[in-house]
Parts: structure tokens; sequence; C-alpha cells
């Protein structure tokens, strides 16, 4: 363990920036998210993993209410998640957002993605708000390319514009929803890499992914789920190598031996 | 006469169109109920009958006479500019919310998740996008709404038809007469047509 972690663990018990508390949540009869307690704190990185329709990307969503909770309590920096309008504006602001399918807004060019929150949320001024955007395309290696489309890039360097989208907003915590799952093979580094880098600067990640590689080596703590709940928390060593449930053990046998 | 009353009535819808787009997405269930009532309503009454009722109706029953209570030239054409917009905002409102449909919902996530409100997110992201892939169903409409400005005629106004008629009961030449002013519409509608028609692949968004 590095010093950087250990003083992390030492702030932990202060320093809560995403608190779930019992979140239900169903999808009609399906009950995808049972009694989810979970405590992110201050520049944790926290690796969500399990089989398919665990619930995880639905969990992810619920932290920025892109979807509803039929009850429980989601707080963020000790303030609950707001109704629909304003402070809930507000606070997806502070809540960066990575998603699987990139979502570039396609009829504005790789600047102009990274420049409208700061415009338009943020309220910075047009020159600032290019100086910073051009500041973080640089940052995650796509510069280049600023002046482009976003068609006109390769997934992992839509990917690598989204999270600096999401940056631009100065965002508390970041959610990653399978940022690398719609991606060739040969793209998923140059995305892992920027995330990489991202959790060694102190950036709160809560990552859902199904890169085992980058749970092993970047997160703080992953967490299992499966069928709607949280089965087992761990550090990622343990996790790995000595998974305590079954429901674990079966999966992590099914994608690590092949 | 009649490129004056589809100028004014070509924006107006336009406006009044996607205003009613905007409500039928809208989450407000108020709004939505509004915005399709309003659709439904509008679009399946004949554009004669609303016409009519405007002069009619509105001017003679109700005193609507829209700032111009002694020019009756000018009333007509205010009454039928408002005719047709209110008419074919319903046809603006539904092609344009077919366009919305086409926007994919990560779209408004992604602009939703950076912070901006339903209106920025609309009208920043969904709608030039939506606008985009509707250009050539908009230009059917304004097709439509061009020919559709010699319902006007109804209602006295001096616009193509009205022309058309009394110069046909004082010459003879009654076919060439009517040639002759389907020519001057296809020469107004099929330009509009090609121009709209070309744009909507210029600024097609690529996915």
């Amino acid at each position: 363990m590095t010093e950087v972690s250990a003083a992390k663990d030492a702030m932990a018990a202060t320093d809560e920036l995403v608190v779930l508390k019992s979140v239900n949540k169903h999808f009609g009869a399906l009950h995808v998210l049972q009694d989810i307690d979970l405590t992110i704190t201050r520049g944790e990185v926290v690796v969500v993993i399990g089989p398919s329709g665990s619930g995880k990307s639905t969990l992810c969503r619920t932290i920025n209410r892109l979807e509803t909770i039929d009850s429980g309590d989601i707080r963020i920096d000790g303030k609950p998640l707001p109704q629909e309008g304003k402070g809930l504006a507000r606070l997806r602001a502070d809540v960066g957002m990575v998603f699987q399918s990139f979502n570039l807004f396609a009829h504005k060019t790789v600047l102009e993605n990274v420049m409208l929150g700061q415009i338009k949320v943020r309220k910075t001024d047009k020159k600032a708000a290019e100086e910073k955007a051009r500041g973080l395309l640089d940052r995650v290696g796509v510069g280049t390319q600023a002046d482009k489309y976003p068609a006109q890039l390769s997934g992992g360097q839509q990917q690598r514009v989204a999270i600096a989208r999401a940056l631009a907003m100065d965002p508390k915590v970041m959610l990653f929803d399978e940022p690398t799952s719609a991606l060739d093979p040969e793209m998923i580094n140059e995305v892992l890499e920027v995330m990489q880098q991202l959790a060694r600067d102190g950036m709160t990640m809560i990552v859902v992914t199904h890169e085992m590689g980058f749970a092993r080596s970047a997160a703080n703590r992953v967490v299992f789920m499966a069928d709607g709940r949280i089965v087992e928390e761990a550090v990622p060593d343990q996790f790995f190598s000595n998974p305590r449930s079954d429901r674990a053990k079966d999966f992590l046998s099914k994608i690590l031996h092949h | 006469m009649t490129v004056k009353l589809t100028v004014f009535s070509a924006l107006g819808s336009l406006v009044l169109g996607t205003l009613l787009a905007a409500m039928r997405v809208s989450p407000v269930p108020l709004m939505r109920g509004f915005g399709t009532a309003y659709v439904n309503i509008v679009r399946n009454i004949p554009l004669t009958v609303i016409i009519v009722f405007s002069s009619l109706g509105l001017a003679d029953i109700f005193g609507v006479t829209l700032g111009a209570p002694d020019n009756f030239d000018l009333q007509g054409f205010r009454l039928a500019v408002l005719s047709l917009v209110g008419y074919h905002a319903a046809f603006v409102c539904e092609a344009l919310r077919s366009g919305i449909n086409t926007v994919p919902v990560g779209q408004a996530e992604a602009a939703r998740a950076i912070g901006l409100s339903f209106g920025q997110t609309l009208r920043l992201v969904v709608l030039p996008q939506a606008f985009r892939s509707v250009i050539v169903p908009l230009a059917n409409v304004l097709i439509a709404l061009t020919k559709n400005t010699t319902v006007a005629a109804a209602i006295g106004v001096a616009e193509a038809a009205t022309l058309m008629k009394t110069m046909i009961e004082n010459e003879a030449q009654t076919v060439l007469i009517a040639a002759f002013f389907a020519f001057g519409f296809v020469v107004l509608t099929l330009p509009t047509g090609l121009i709209l028609g070309w744009l909507g692949k210029r600024l097609a968004v690529k996915r």
C-alpha cells in the first residue's frame, strides 16, 4: 500500500462524499436495487463489478438522478439529492458522468462539446472556457482533434473527449458507466490510461466496468453486485485472490480462467 | 400578397410549432396535454373552416380585429395569417416531434448530466439536431402552406386565387390564366423544396 492510500484511509471516517442508504428501485416487477448501502469518501476510487443485469449501471445512474429511486436516501457532500429543477441541475454539474455510448453532442465540434457546460452552466466567459477546454483535450491526448465533429473520431478518442467534457465542470465526483464496453479492444487501454491518471490525481471516482485489470490496479475498493444487491465489498487484492461469497467466487471463476 | 402571406405565416407557424413541440415533450403533464389537444383538434379541422371562422366568428361576433377595426383589407390579411399560423403550427409541431424522436436519448442524458436545465437541453442540444433531421418534411409543410394561402380568398384577401377569379371573370382566356397562376405557384414552391432538400442533406448530423 502506498502512502497516498494510507492517507486516504485516515480521512475516510470524516470525509464522506457520496452516501447511499437503503436505496430501493423497481423496474416494474423487477427489484433492480435492493437495500443498497454504500459510502464513498473523497478521493476514493470505487469499482463496481458484477454480472449483467445485477443493477450496477442503474446504481451509477441513480447517483445523479438520471434514474429515480423508489425509497432510501442519497446524499452528495452532505446534501440530499434535490427533486427535478434548478437544484438538480446544479448538483449534476458537480457530478461528472461518462457513458458507455460516449453521447458527445453530435452537432457540435469536440471543442464546443467541452465548452458548452462551462459557458451555459458555469457562466464562464468564452475565452477562458476555450482555454480550459483546449488544456483538458491536451491532457486526455486529443488536443489535435479539437475542431472535428465527434463522428470523425474513433471510439477511444470520443470517450476521452467525453471525459474532458465531464472534467470541464470541475466535478466533485466522476461516475463512469461502463466507459470501455463499447470500444474495440485496442482502444480500451487509451481510455483506461486517462482514468488511471485521474485516479492518481486524487479524483473521486465510481467506475462500473468489466475491466478487472483496471479494478486491480486503480481501485481502492471493489464492490461486487449481483441480483440488485451488494454482495461483497473489499480491497482489490483481497477480492480477487480470496473472495468471501460463493457468488463472487463463481463470477470470478467464469471471467478469470479462460 | 401570396408571398407576403406565405412568409409571415411560415415564420409564425415555425415559432408556434416549435413551442407546441416543446410542450409535447415537456415533463409537465398539463403542457403535454395542451400540446396534444391543440394538435389533434386543429389539424383535423379543414383550413377553410378555420379561416372563415376567423373572419365571421372572431372578427364579426367577438370583435377581434387585430388592431385594424376600420381597415378591412389589413384586418383580413392579419386574420388570414393568424389562421394559417394556427393551422400549420400543428403540422410543424408533428414534423419536429418526429425529429426529436430521432435524437438518441443519450444526447439529452449527457446534456442533463453536465447540469443543463430542461429548457437548455432542448434549446442547445435536442432541437438543433431535431431541426436538421426534419428539414425535408418541414419543406413539405412550407409548400402546403404556400398553396394553402389561396384559401384566404374565402375572406376576401387579395392573394393569387382572388386575383385569378377576378381575371377569369373579366377575360376570355380562362385556361391560359389558370395555367399562368398554376405556373406561378410552381415557381414559388419548387425552389423551396429544392433548396431545403439540399440544405437537409448538407446539415444532416453525422453519427
